[in-house]
């Protein structure tokens, strides 16, 4: 399901015009017009990129009919940063376990000098 | 070159780009150098740390500590998911530098690893920068380039997955 969700937004995010559009959005929310004004494309073009977007959950719109501003949600793009961070994920995981296995070698350590101890009474 | 970060705190994994062809990591442990030299270079205790999320084991790890010397890891999630990389040792300066080279499959990059230990009152500053050969590459590492070419509203969303990846 999660893999799903991944792909969907890929796809809608691997448009140049699509990500200008996010782009834009990420300053603040757009009307379609507003939208539309940097790209030399046709209103139903845009459109289009509007209804791939809406579908990917990665923007909102509002039904005001005269003004119908469309805004930025960010949870798609979370998912994304999220598997961009796999990277990092396997290296904050790998310190994490170094961590644990540092203590054990530790605690290890300590019990066997206590055991010395024990045996030299 | 990265310098190490001072203002690390233990268990927090700090993750920078010094250059738009690197990635560098700083982390802070509770252990002398010494002890945390031998965590990088030997194979009976890396396996027991650096295998990333849970699932995972190295079921290889070979290294040839010497200048030239080369190194192998493999990792194995299940019966049927393995991973291999595999370099050549170039600088070794117990307990304080290591640089290696690092290879992932013929599709991906090499890249060369410093790996630079500090110490403070017995405890240690790991920082470890990955060179790669282009921002390209680097980018592709990071998950966050894009084939497309580079239009300002794109470097503009690019920023901004960032900034979610970093928090």
């Amino acid at each position: 399901m999660e893999s799903d969700t991944l792909s969907t937004t890929f796809a809608a995010l691997a448009d140049p015009t699509r990500r200008a559009i996010l782009a834009r959005l990420a300053d603040g929310p757009a009307t379609v017009k507003e939208l539309s004004a940097p790209f030399p494309i046709s209103g139903p073009a845009i459109s289009r990129h509007l209804r791939v977007l809406a579908h990917a959950g990665l923007i909102a719109r509002s039904r005001d009919a005269q003004s119908r501003p469309c805004t930025l949600e960010a949870a798609p793009l979370e998912a994304v940063a999220e598997w961009a961070g796999t990277y990092r994920r396997f290296w904050d995981a790998s310190f994490d376990r170094l961590d644990l296995y540092l203590e054990n070698l530790k605690k290890k350590k300590k019990e066997k000098k206590r055991g010395q101890t024990k045996y030299r009474k | 070159m990265a310098k190490p970060n001072t203002e690390s705190k233990a268990g927090l994994s700090t993750f920078t780009t010094p250059s738009d062809r690197e990635i560098a990591m700083t982390r802070l442990v509770d252990a002398p150098r010494t002890v945390v030299w031998d965590m990088w270079t030997k194979p009976e205790h890396l396996p027991h740390w650096m295998t990333g999320p849970e699932g995972w084991t190295m079921p290889v790890c070979e290294i040839d500590l010497r200048p030239g010397g080369k190194w192998r890891f493999v990792w194995r999630k299940g019966n049927d998911t393995e991973m291999e990389m595999s370099g050549v040792y170039r600088e070794i300066v117990p307990p304080e530098r290591l640089v290696n080279t690092e290879k992932w499959g013929e599709d991906w990059p090499e890249t060369i690893n410093t790996l630079v230990l500090t110490e403070a009152e017995g405890k240690t500053t790991m920082t470890s920068t990955m060179l790669y050969p282009s921002k390209e590459a680097r980018d592709k590492a990071l998950g966050t380039g894009m084939k497309e070419g580079s239009s300002q509203s794109f470097d503009r969303l690019d920023a901004y997955l960032r900034t979610i990846a970093r928090r």
